[in-house]
């Protein structure tokens, strides 16, 4: 099966994202590849190892994202490319699942595009189905089973509910949430093999493509409003004296 | 100002964040609430009393079971015709998945997961979270129609009011040639009270698994006896949510140890929450778990470690063990409750 992984370079979750005079900062945290990402390739791995094919990688990013790019071939992706073009700054979810459906187009034969279920720092969590609707293929989003029996795949989708199994024919999208299952950590051969991988630039202009105008804008950005709490540490003499003195609190905050 | 309100529902049971957007939709224009299903005309009658002036019903075999393919291009091709200004939808797996793809059909863009929204002339201004509300952001539309999920809880739920009625106007849904996606059945949960809708969630950390009184069975190995001491510790953790009617919540870190299921993750890689009562058992509290309940009413942290960040965030805290504190609150409660 030939898969594409559809990844996104993000600052680490464990950074404190602020902005400073209307920019975004994350101070000195590393960029890492999105953490549900990791679940995607993972996922296009395993297909890969029970049914054979190949797994390559699109990042559309600036010459920096090479790092999320790397991450996934020392994981096991075969190969990979990174869309890059000045004329996408700004560009919003719409214009991306247009460049992603325009390369998956480009790549040819593509038989399934995996993707996170959302990027940790925009968290729109749109592309996928809009990559999918763009392509018109189905969209098998928030997969936490996937199935395979060499014609029609399967999948239990992860829902308010519980799970909803569906399946479709190739070519089709997937977006995998974290209950599918630990992703594998890099080899130390994957590492090495990654380092030395040569990783094609793709313009627009390789895509046939101009930049598809954005339409949503972000006129302000901001810190959100501090939590201005003192905690009222509840002390007594036996935890039943500190349970019912904790009750009293937080009845009296009519919460309940 | 035209509004449209997709109702989510499933199998003809609406989620509450749906009436929330009704009312949300009210205080900019004049709603017309939109019903997709087979079997869906009990819904008429809540969505005028949540306030809807004009319900679209589209009640048909063909939209018996939910599909985003579907459903996202019913919505495109009435909102064609109907040309509404604004389009509304909750922030639920399916409303997202609808949003995305009609946006996608219409060329326009989605606003997702508003939590606070103004008109500015005939413009949306819709603030969302980035990075699980780290930060926000102001956020508008330059095409129509805007489109816009708006986030469960985030929005007071209109007071029903009996009897009240409105325009129903039927409609046929598209003839939608062959579906690529088939839904082949469903698997219900039993996880109890989901995380987005609860008032009260009662969440564990790694430090349910430490309590130093239990003595695992014997043949575990290190690892197994970690899980099996977590297992003891989330028991405490579920009976006082179910005494609270509450979600169960956990971090990260007792995830990915393997204490509970993915899905009662809270954080920035799990889910964001807001409810009216956190209740954090054993959580020091890292960024990226803060993230995701920083926005709750009231937060109450239980922690051995005086010097853990949860408590920065704490109305009340208690510095203790919570081995011994979790089970002497749910007595407490039981008590009070009358449960």
């Amino acid at each position: 099966m030939k898969i594409v992984a559809c990844i996104k370079q993000v600052p680490d979750s464990a950074a404190k994202v602020v902005v400073e005079n209307g920019r975004i900062s994350w101070g000195d945290a590393p960029l890492v590849i999105n953490p549900w990402d990791e679940f995607s390739i993972e996922a296009a791995l395993q297909l890969k190892e029970k049914h054979g094919g190949t797994v390559t990688v699109i990042s559309v990013g600036g010459e920096n994202d090479k790092e999320a790019i790397k991450y996934a071939l020392a994981m096991g992706a075969d190969d990979a490319i990174l869309i890059t073009d000045p004329t996408l700054a700004g560009a919003d979810t719409q214009a991306i699942a247009q460049v992603l459906a325009s390369a998956i187009l480009k790549i040819g034969g593509v038989e399934a595009g995996f993707f996170g279920r959302q990027a940790i720092d925009n968290d729109s969590g749109l592309t996928p189905a809009q990559t999918a609707r763009l392509l018109n293929w189905p969209a098998l989003t928030l997969a936490a089973v996937i199935t395979y029996d060499g014609s029609r795949i399967r999948v239990e989708r992860s829902i308010e509910e519980g799970r909803q199994s569906v399946s479709a024919n190739l070519p089709v999208v997937i977006s995998l949430v974290k209950d599918y299952g630990e992703p594998r950590y890099p080899s130390f051969m994957g590492i090495r093999k990654a380092a030395r991988a040569e990783i094609p630039t793709w313009s627009l202009t390789t895509l046939g493509i101009t930049a598809p105008a954005p339409v949503i804008s972000w006129p302000e950005i901001m810190n959100p409003p501090s939590r201005e709490v003192v905690c009222e540490i509840i002390s007594g003499g036996t935890p039943d004296e500190i349970a019912e003195t904790l009750a009293d609190k937080i009845l009296a905050e009519k919460v309940l | 100002m035209k509004i449209w309100v997709y109702i989510d529902h499933f199998k003809g049971k609406a989620l509450p964040a749906s009436w929330e957007v009704v009312g949300a939709g009210k205080k900019l224009g004049t709603v017309a609430a939109l019903i997709f299903g087979q079997n869906v005309e009990a819904l008429v009658k809540d969505a005028f009393e949540h306030g809807a002036d004009e319900v679209l019903l589209a009640d048909d075999a063909s939209l018996a079971d939910y599909s985003a393919e579907v459903f996202s291009a019913n919505l495109a091709t009435l909102a064609t015709s109907g040309s509404p200004d604004i389009i509304m939808l909750p922030t639920t797996t399916r409303g997202r998945e609808i949003a995305a793809m009609a946006a996608i059909d219409l060329k326009t863009g989605v606003m997702v997961d508003g939590i606070a929204i103004e008109l500015q002339g005939d413009r949306l201004m819709v603030t969302r979270p980035i990075y699980a509300g780290k930060l926000l952001v102001k956020e508008t539309c330059s095409t129509k129609p805007q489109i816009v999920t708006l986030r469960g809880r985030a929005f007071p739920k209109p007071t029903p009011e009996p009897g009240k009625t409105g325009t129903l106007t039927k409609v046929t849904p598209i003839s939608g040639g062959e579906l690529k996606t088939k839904v082949e059945g469903y698997s219900t949960s039993d996880s109890g009270v989901s995380l987005i809708d609860a008032n009260v969630i009662v969440s564990g950390g790694r430090g349910v698994s430490n309590n130093p009184a239990l003595t695992p069975p014997a043949g575990l190995d290190e690892k197994q006896a970690e899980i099996w001491r977590a297992q003891q510790g989330f028991t405490l953790v579920k009976e006082l949510a179910s005494v609270l009617g509450a979600a169960v919540g956990a971090s990260r870190a007792a995830v990915d140890a393997g204490y509970v299921p993915y899905s009662h993750q809270v954080g920035q890689t799990g889910k964001v929450v807001s409810p009216d009562l956190y209740i954090a058992n054993g959580i020091s509290g890292a960024i990226q778990h803060l993230a995701g309940m920083r926005t709750s009413k009231v937060i109450v942290a239980i922690n051995k470690d005086a010097d853990a960040p949860i408590f920065k965030m704490a109305r009340f805290g208690v510095v203790g063990d919570l081995f011994q504190i979790l089970p002497a609150l749910t007595t407490v409660f039981k008590k009070r409750l009358g449960k």
